[in-house]
């Protein structure tokens, strides 16, 4: 029996009993469907993690004033700015293959024209955008004497560019613009590029940089002793140097600075960003492996389903089969027949799971707000999965109806 | 001597029912010759369908020896058995066992879906058999929508359809009101006429009649072997009564 004739007896098969088959498809309908939907919910959580990776620069620390300890009080996180100028630079030359940047942060009102805006100012260093591998669009970085000299320049971020010169400024018209920043008159002399949400959901675009000194000097007050107090220091650890190892040197380094007792507390913080953001990672793959094995059961009772209503089917065309046999069809014959209905019906229901998971994924994306990310692997997966499912739960019934005796499957009432 | 269709020689089969053993059939041993009409009578249980099984090679022998046309079957594999059944045997049911839903003309084709022709062939064929049994006018109609004497028709088409040598017909009245038995036997008894061997199973005296021998079994063993003499009467009856092809009256 040829193959075109297999499947056309097949097919009508089917078409003989619509609904039948329709309710049959439903099972392997809702699994695909469920299958792609997850998969691209699980593939979108995971790309949104990886993007803030990116955004925060990759093999990233950060070092927090830590607690300070006073009259046997210990105070939180932060309660007071323990770091300095000089740690940054300490750790810079004493620590092999990372790079410090300290960060002084403020806030203040910018005017240009008739138009002002509050924002975050930095202080920063040059390397600071190094950490951040975030480039400059246009215009240029700090220079060494505009750090040793308090310049009043400024690096701006894109939100802020659009708020204070308006909607329509490139950046590159925006370079040499003179703005005031808490009333001192600064020059533009770069823009970043855009960065994006943080993973804390912060625009970061929303800020204006200047040089260390300039917002100790001339921003933020008067120096506060010869101490010179940063907020936080960044730390870029260079690509394949083991972050581990650079994050136990900055600390002993750090403590030797401090002067602090063994078995005292640190009064400093370090945070590996980039080691939470790769937990968070692999808790989002873990979670999308898990959404599609849920789904995946709901494939699996489909396949159930199927093999039912051919087991059904076998039965109750038992008289069918005789005759078939009796006419002259082989085992073989019988076998295909029957397994060609099966990975039909699968194979037509993971077609129109696929078009419902499509549909699906992008009503969750837009409804519900999540960002999903479909995959044409997971798609041909699916699709595959699903044809698989047909000839795995198909081949025992059809097995079944190939193994009849013809005699007593055409005496069968 | 001319090799006959159907030469058996001391057929037997058995069937295993808990402890005991049925002789369904006993050592039978029968020769039919090409263009022949045999009718095989008997009571239920004496062993006469056991023996269209066989005959049909719908079933194995438990002892004997079976020639189809000069072809020894009896060790044949299960899938040889299945090409004799579609080359050389038409079957002719009861219960007509047409595919519901499905049209005359698929019906008909079916036994050539399990051969090697192309759709246009098989298509072609199927068709001119369905006119030699006078449904010419009714190819695209479904089973439901036919008497049942032309479902028994369309039967006919299909076991005639791969130009079978022989013709297995199991109380192929059995079903049907007396004048359309008359028309289905009519027909049949042409086609032996026209040099097809026919044999069938009957348990009705005037059914049997059409035949032109009577083999009569009883206990699985053969009683009795007659040529029917009220035969030629039979067959005038029977010509009259013969629906012409594409004759769209004779229904």
């Amino acid at each position: 029996m040829s193959w075109l004739s297999t499947v056309r007896v097949a097919l009508n098969a089917l078409r003989v009993n619509k609904l039948r088959s329709m309710l049959t498809m439903l099972g392997i309908i809702i699994g695909v469907g469920a299958v792609i939907t997850m998969i691209a919910v699980g593939g979108g959580a995971q790309a949104r993690v990886a993007e803030q990776i990116r955004s925060l620069g990759s093999n990233v620390m950060i070092i927090l004033s830590g607690s300070t300890t006073s009259s046997g009080i210990r105070l939180g996180a932060g309660a007071a700015q323990t770091l300095t100028e000089d740690d940054a630079r300490g750790i810079a030359t004493e620590v092999d293959s990372v790079i410090a940047a300290p960060l002084l942060r403020g806030s203040g009102q910018l005017v240009f024209g008739n138009s002002n805006w509050s924002t975050q100012i930095y202080g920063a260093w040059p390397e600071y955008f190094d950490v951040r591998d975030w480039r400059i669009v246009a215009g240029r970085g700090f220079e060494a004497n505009e750090l040793t000299g308090a310049a009043k320049v400024v690096i701006i971020g894109q939100t802020t560019l659009r708020q204070l010169l308006g909607e329509n400024v490139t950046p590159e018209a925006a370079v040499d613009q003179m703005i005031r920043v808490r009333k001192v008159p600064m020059t533009i002399i770069g823009v970043l590029e855009r960065k994006g949400q943080s993973s804390q959901g912060q625009d970061q675009d929303d800020v204006i940089f200047v040089p260390l000194s300039t917002a100790r000097n001339r921003l933020f007050g008067a120096p506060q002793g010869r101490l010179r107090r940063v907020s936080v220091i960044m730390i870029k650890v260079a690509e394949g140097a083991d972050m581990k190892v650079a994050e136990d040197r900055i600390r002993e380094l750090l403590r030797q600075r401090h002067r602090l007792q063994p078995g005292a507390d640190d009064d400093f913080t370090v945070r590996n960003l980039t080691e939470m953001l790769q937990a968070q990672e692999a808790s989002s793959r873990i979670l999308g492996v898990l959404l599609a094995a849920v789904a995946s059961v709901s494939l699996l009772v489909g396949g159930i389903g199927i093999m039912n209503i051919m087991l059904v089917s076998v039965t109750e065309r038992t008289r069918e089969i005789g005759l078939r046999m009796a006419v002259g069809a082989r085992g073989r014959d019988i076998l295909m027949q029957f397994l060609i209905e099966a990975v039909t019906l699968s194979l037509i229901g993971g077609l129109i799971g696929v078009a419902i998971g499509l549909a699906g994924s992008y009503v969750i994306g837009n409804v519900a707000g999540w960002r999903t990310e479909m995959r044409p692997e997971a798609v041909l997966l699916a699709v595959g999965f699903s044809a698989g499912v047909g000839v795995f739960f198909g081949f025992y019934p059809a097995r079944k109806a190939s193994k009849l005796l013809p005699i007593e499957a055409l005496r069968y009432e | 001597m001319v090799t006959p269709i159907i030469r058996t020689r001391g057929l037997s089969k058995q069937y295993e029912m808990g402890d005991t053993v049925v002789h369904a059939l006993r050592d039978v041993s029968i020769d039919i010759a090409r263009g022949e009409m045999v009718a095989v009578m008997g009571p239920s249980g004496s062993g006469k369908s056991t023996f269209m099984n066989l005959i049909g090679c719908l079933d194995r022998p438990s002892g004997g020896h079976y020639e189809l046309a000069g072809e020894s079957v009896e060790t044949l594999s299960a899938d040889e058995l299945a090409e004799i059944r579609n080359r050389r045997i038409g079957f002719v049911f009861q219960q007509f066992n047409l595919l519901p839903r499905t049209s005359a003309l698929e019906n008909v084709e079916l036994p050539l879906l399990y051969t090697r022709l192309a759709a246009q062939e098989r298509r072609a064929r199927a068709s001119r058999r369905l006119e030699q049994v006078g449904l010419g006018d009714r190819l695209d109609h479904h089973p439901r929508q036919l008497s049942g004497g032309q479902q028994q028709r369309v039967a006919i088409a299909r076991a005639l359809v791969n130009d079978p040598v022989l013709i297995l017909a199991d109380e192929p009245t059995g079903a049907l009101d007396s004048r359309t038995s008359v028309e289905v036997m009519a027909l049949l008894q042409h086609l032996n006429r026209e040099g097809m061997t026919v044999v069938l199973v009957t348990h009705e005296n005037d059914i049997a009649g059409f035949a032109s021998r009577i083999i009569t079994f009883r206990d699985g063993e053969v009683v009795g072997d007659l040529p029917n003499q009220a035969n030629d009467a039979a067959a005038a009856l029977a010509e009259s009564a013969r629906p012409r092809a594409a004759d769209p009256a004779a229904t």
